[in-house]
């Protein structure tokens, strides 16, 4: 009885330990990069490596926001992500929809393509790209990127959407249809309201995916004025790469929006694999 | 009979606007990409555009960066998911058992994955740099480094930071794809099992591994792709540097392209890692097949 009762207490006790861990192991490098960003200047060399400096600073936020061009590229990344976040998830929705309540002729081979499209390095399009968008003035601009990112994304969202959808009952959509509704209405009015969480889960992947692009980013869009945050960190980390305090804030700064977003999906991320699975 | 063909278009209408915008910025793009291997194509250089056949394939036989990129590649990519599989199987299994404060600890730990590719790569690099990050100090106390210098320098142990920095970003992704998978197995099958006495690392063994077989592939398939494919943190926090000892087959082409201006053979360098992943995606669907008929 006593031995059962320290066992379970020890498994219990090994259980919360290894969590801490994990935890631990998460936020170290994000309680880094916010201790970093806090310390003043001069402090920063000298007590560079302390857990905690002695005192705090918002010095290096308030130069960030005032004599920096982020606030331009968060405006900048802002757009590109909301707007990417929407279309991607409104065409990935349609055909997720498709691949859960159809089959059609060439359906795995809509799929198959979908796949391939996530396998190769996106390196090897960039320089199609430019020549496909620079005609059409498309580089150089916010919607540019919106169109790039919104198919770069489309695949995994419509996947991730699929899954949505197969954890709701056909029989809903078939009842409102009996009724007299078109497919599309019923789809609108009955289906959609349910997946809700799943839209909401989609478009933060999305809308995070987006924020976080760098490459085409960096190559489509050669002006400041339409640079997005990674594409501006970037150049300020290789312009004063000795601004430890100014580069982490900016760092915390970009690091915001995505963070919350994420914190508020996530558990609608393991929802929505969840129903995924269920139908294997 | 137009109602008909209506309801036969239906399921193209929906699928349309993905796969037209797929095969327009992607797969024509992919294409265009694939046919640069065979022309020698040097930006800014008007009298380059030549056909050159296999010209660059044959010239990466004897790029030694090439073939350090190729073994670098394999290196980073299997000890990378190694790890970040290691690791989210256990979370996913810790998080799997209900106990107070479970969700806060969900977001918490999954946190990384929010995080920017190119911001962890930054904020690695931070952390391995001595004037400023605990690491290097950290590693020398505990003997694994004879002086707190910055492994990033080193070109024996550079490839380690974004390893580091690696996994760190990818255990999340793990975690919750193998979390929601452990969520659907029917907890009675658990229950029958632990009737019939089996304990806790059998029952691991006989009902949950098996059962979590179908994702693990497919999950550690599409990993795999993705982190060869995944230049960012190594361009972020090494430039493939020092003396290109910690280049992967995706930096190369990076460098190749932007650097030295070299579309085409840096196309014929991606062609090759296309293919290889290729392969390598096609074997993995065949070992699933053949294992899932045998079950």
């Amino acid at each position: 009885m006593n031995k059962t009762a320290t066992h379970i207490i020890g498994a219990r006790l090994l259980h919360a330990l290894a969590l801490a861990a994990f935890v631990a192991f998460a936020l170290f490098p994000l309680f880094w990069l916010l201790k970093v960003s806090l310390t003043p200047d001069d402090l920063m060399y000298g007590e560079g490596v302390r857990l905690w400096p002695s005192r705090v600073t918002l010095d290096h936020y308030g130069s960030v926001l005032r004599h920096s061009q982020f606030p331009l590229f968060f405006r900048n990344s802002l757009i590109v992500s909301a707007a990417t976040g929407l279309l991607a998830t409104a065409a990935a929705s349609a055909a997720g929809y498709a691949f859960s309540r159809f089959r059609f002729r060439g359906k795995a081979w809509v799929m198959g393509v979908m796949l391939v499209s996530q396998m190769f390095p996106l390196v090897i399009i960039v320089a199609p790209i430019f020549r496909l968008l620079s005609p059409l003035g498309l580089t150089n601009s916010l919607s540019g990127l919106v169109v790039v990112y919104t198919a770069f994304n489309t695949p995994f969202a419509a996947f991730l959407m699929q899954s949505f959808f197969e954890a709701i009952p056909k029989d809903l959509e078939e009842a409102a249809m009996m009724d007299g509704a078109t497919r599309f209405q019923a789809l609108r009015r009955v289906i959609l309201p349910l997946t809700l969480p799943g839209l909401a889960a989609t478009g933060g992947f999305v809308f995070t995916a987006a924020w976080s692009e760098l490459l085409f980013s960096l190559m489509l869009n050669s002006s400041a004025a339409v640079s997005t945050f990674p594409a501006g960190l970037l150049g300020f980390v290789s312009k004063f790469s000795v601004d430890f305090g100014q580069m982490m804030a900016a760092g915390v700064l970009a690091l915001l929006p995505v963070g919350a977003f994420f914190l508020l999906i996530q558990r609608y991320l393991v929802q929505g694999l969840t129903a995924g699975a269920v139908k294997g | 009979m137009s109602r008909a063909l209506a309801l036969r278009l239906e399921p193209y209408l929906y699928a349309a606007p993905s796969l037209l915008l797929i095969a327009a910025i992607m797969l024509v793009p992919l294409v265009t990409g694939l046919s640069y291997a065979f022309h020698d194509l040097i930006l800014l250089d008007p009298l380059s555009g030549d056909f050159v056949g296999l010209d660059h394939f044959r010239e990466m036989l004897d790029d030694d960066g090439f073939w350090t990129a190729l073994r670098n590649t394999v290196v980073w990519t299997a000890v990378s998911v190694a790890l970040q599989f290691g690791f989210g199987l256990i979370l996913a299994l810790l998080l799997d058992r209900p106990f107070p404060g479970r969700g806060l600890v969900q977001a918490l730990v999954f946190l990384p994955w929010a995080v920017p590719g190119f911001l962890s790569g930054l904020t690695w690099a931070w952390l391995f740099n001595p004037v400023i990050g605990p690491l290097p100090h950290w590693l020398h106390g505990l003997g694994l480094l004879a002086t707190p210098e910055n492994i990033l320098s080193d070109p024996h142990l550079a490839l380690w930071g974004p390893i580091a920095a690696n996994v760190w970003w990818g255990i999340p992704f793990f975690a919750i794809t193998l979390l929601a998978a452990l969520q659907s197995i029917p907890k009675d099958i658990y229950e029958a099992a632990a009737m019939d006495g089996a304990g806790p690392l059998l029952r691991f063994r006989r009902v949950t591994l098996p059962l979590l077989a179908p994702t693990i592939a497919i999950t550690v398939m599409l990993r795999t792709v993705w982190v060869a494919n995944f230049a960012e943190l190594i361009v972020v926090m090494t430039k493939g540097g020092p003396a290109d000892a910690t280049q992967i087959l995706s930096s190369y082409i990076f460098t190749l392209a932007f650097q030295r201006l070299d579309f085409g053979y840096a196309s014929a360098v991606a062609a090759v890692l296309l293919v290889l992943l290729l392969a390598y995606a096609a074997a993995v669907m065949v070992l699933r097949h053949a294992m899932t008929e045998r079950a």
